[in-house]
């Protein structure tokens, strides 16, 4: 079981209070991009044994978007943060470094 | 105009470990818009005498306040009988504003759980702390109650006013009546 804090109204619930929304920050190749780029956008995922991120809703509480780092091993939640942005905060990185040291995801580490 | 009627009749159940009672017909306006701008302090102010609230607080005196709904949203309660006379004075004060009056009454159910073992009911049905230390008056909290999405508040240490939508009225009536029966207390917050 997850616990998550949603960072848009401070609520900290389980997880059957929000919805999970896949993975976080995709970029979207839309009309024009070419065929490996829309395909990589529609289906290339991370599927990581550690350290994730993904976008939940609060579903049951505000209703808002929000991102969330966390280990899909032993579903610690590192942090969460707004969806208004295209990377996890640096103070949020550090914290899974102090936690889990090297670790990686996609760009960010 | 027609006969205003609640979902189901002013139901209860009273022979449980708590006290459920369907409330009477309660204005229910949603606002929505920039919760920090004057406009909207000003049409709140008009319409319910209070403040705009903090996160995950109501200010509620009988069957009148505002609750505190998202980070864009509260929830005006109103007499029923006032609601359009409120809604056209806050559309009045938010003209030009962006921002959304909606009278949301009558797609709305409420229920009352009373009684010593209130929060044991509430916390068989909601993934939520209620020990008295981390939920108490003046607070508020969207959440689900089983399978179904609602909003509680206490009007008192011994009470929970519940707002759900009408169409799971009799859901939530059921839900809490078991949650009630004799016999079913386990003294978790006593
Ligand atoms: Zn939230």
């Amino acid at each position: 079981m997850l616990i998550l804090t949603c960072p848009c109204c401070g609520v900290t619930g389980e997880e059957t209070e929000f919805h999970a929304g896949g993975e976080a920050h995709l970029k979207r190749f839309g009309p024009g991009s070419t065929d490996d780029d829309f395909e990589s956008y529609l289906f290339m995922r991370e599927n990581p044994k550690g350290v994730h991120f993904e976008r939940w809703r609060h579903v049951y509480g505000c209703g808002k978007w929000f991102h969330a780092a966390r280990c899909t091993m032993t579903l610690e939640v590192f942090g969460t943060y707004p969806a208004q942005t295209l990377a996890p905060p640096q103070e949020l990185c550090d914290a899974i470094s102090a936690k889990r040291p090297g670790w990686s995801w996609r760009a960010f580490s | 105009m027609s006969n205003a009627v609640t979902a189901l009749n002013g139901a209860e159940a009273r022979d449980g470990i708590a006290t459920i009672t369907e409330v009477a017909l309660q204005g229910m306006i949603t606002l929505r818009g920039d919760l920090a701008s004057k406009p909207v302090a000003k049409a709140v102010k008009a319409a319910a005498g209070v403040a705009v609230p903090k996160p995950g607080t109501a200010a509620v005196v009988g069957d009148s306040g505002v609750c505190w709904m998202s980070p864009d949203e509260l929830l005006i309660l109103c007499p029923y009988d006032t609601v359009a006379e409120t809604v056209a004075q806050m559309n009045d004060t938010l003209a030009g504003v962006h921002a959304l009056v909606a009278d949301v009454s009558d797609a709305r159910a409420s229920f009352r759980v009373a009684g010593p073992a209130a929060r044991e009911v509430m916390a068989k049905l909601a993934p939520v702390d209620l020990h008295p230390d981390a939920f108490a008056p003046g607070m508020f909290r969207r959440t689900r109650m089983a399978q179904v999405p609602a909003a509680f508040w206490m009007p008192d240490t011994d009470s929970f006013q519940i707002v759900c939508f009408r169409s799971q009225a009799q859901y939530m009536f059921d839900l809490l009546k078991v949650a009630a029966q004799k016999g079913s207390g386990v003294s978790v917050f006593q």
